[in-house]
């Protein structure tokens, strides 16, 4: 009796090897496209290789948890890369020091922006109360939103949704944004994006520069900080 | 290599322990950061064998966030019959906070140059 290929598929997708390999070959490519066109903004590595995954998941028929079995170990270095940012910020701490005050200013503005614009359509939209407060703390790290979400009547896994795709559209609008309104200052380019799209601004700041990178990094903690204090004090105002 | 990875590591469970202990409402890997930030102030040479391990992670930092990306499947539903509406919102509110952010930036940034120049060159 010969294995087949299908009970050799059978064996493979239910292990974590699988999804891990899966995940790293579809971020290599999605990286080698977004490289070979000199890194465009548009072509953001993660909405191409997280969409591949996606469709391979769906017409395999295979779980997220099985999916996630192997991912894990990839989701598990956020935890690290986190604590890496100290690097950068110490060696780009020069520039950090004279900047202190555009930070603070920017940072209260930007978060301030972020919270209410996004509540301002959701309610112009006649959006659902839970949904608007869902859509609030958007612009911080997923387990803060999470939080935020949670304890103001929001709607926690929705929170966590728009928060990636907000990631991801920050990420993908910030040089064409920025390009346009003539700002050429890589330390206002990073805090910018780290304010408005955490991490995953954080890295596209990264992949074109590090002092970017190390600015995006202190916004997305300092706006994760602020708008967890902010957020239901201005809801106890507004409601 | 492994001892970069051991310090960031140890950095993290050190801070996890911090958060723990003291009820702090920020992650573990936050207060990790700083803890590794007053390492490194204090022995500034460290940077130099954790430098090749972070500027790896930290180039290739939008592949962690591929499998939360992924994960947004499960919860797509979610956004339901709001799905445009929820967009629309999003975006308009990303532009807009970039803007306001970055141009605050640039503005004080530009004031306190000028400040800066003007005391300089008061006699």
């Amino acid at each position: 009796m010969t294995t087949s290929v299908f009970d050799i598929w059978v064996y493979l997708s239910a292990r974590p090897l699988l999804w891990l390999t899966a995940t790293l070959i579809a971020y290599v490519i999605a990286d080698a496209i977004a490289e070979h066109f000199n890194r465009p903004a548009i072509l953001n590595p993660v909405p191409m290789a997280a969409g591949a995954l996606i469709i391979i998941l769906s017409v395999s028929g295979t779980p997220f948890s099985t999916y996630f079995e192997g991912a894990q170990f990839i989701h598990f270095l956020l935890g690290p890369a986190t604590v890496a940012l100290a690097v950068p910020l110490f060696q780009h701490i020069g520039p950090v020091r004279r900047n202190l005050l555009p930070m603070a200013g920017a940072l209260v503005a930007g978060s301030l922006t972020a919270i209410m614009t996004a509540m301002g359509v959701a309610w112009a939209l006649s959006l659902p109360l839970p949904v608007i407060i869902s859509i609030a703390p958007k612009s911080v790290t997923t387990p803060i939103a999470m939080g935020i979400a949670e304890t103001l009547g929001g709607i926690p896994t929705l929170a966590a949704v728009l928060v990636i795709l907000t990631g991801i559209l920050g990420a993908t609008l910030v040089t064409p944004l920025l390009n346009l309104l003539r700002i050429k200052d890589y330390a206002a380019r990073g805090f910018a994006v780290g304010i408005a799209a955490h991490g995953i601004g954080t890295a596209r700041a990264f992949q074109v520069n590090e002092m970017a990178g190390a600015f995006a990094g202190i916004a997305m903690g300092l706006n994760g900080a602020l708008t967890a204090f902010l957020l239901p004090l201005l809801l106890w105002l507004v409601l | 290599m492994i001892q970069a990875l051991a310090l960031l590591l140890g950095s993290q469970l050190a801070g996890e322990a911090v958060v723990r202990f003291l009820g702090l409402p920020v992650p573990g890997p936050v207060i990790g950061l700083v803890l590794l930030l007053g390492l490194l102030f204090v022995r500034p040479a460290t940077a130099n064998f954790l430098k090749p391990v972070t500027d790896v992670i930290l180039k290739n930092l939008s592949l962690l966030f591929v499998p939360a990306a992924v994960g947004i499947i499960q919860h797509l539903g979610l956004l339901g019959e709001y799905g445009l509406q929820i967009l629309l919102a999003l975006t308009v509110s990303t532009i807009v906070a970039m803007a306001v952010s970055a141009l605050v930036f640039v503005g004080l940034s530009r004031l306190m140059k000028r400040r800066g120049g003007a005391e300089k060159s008061a006699p």
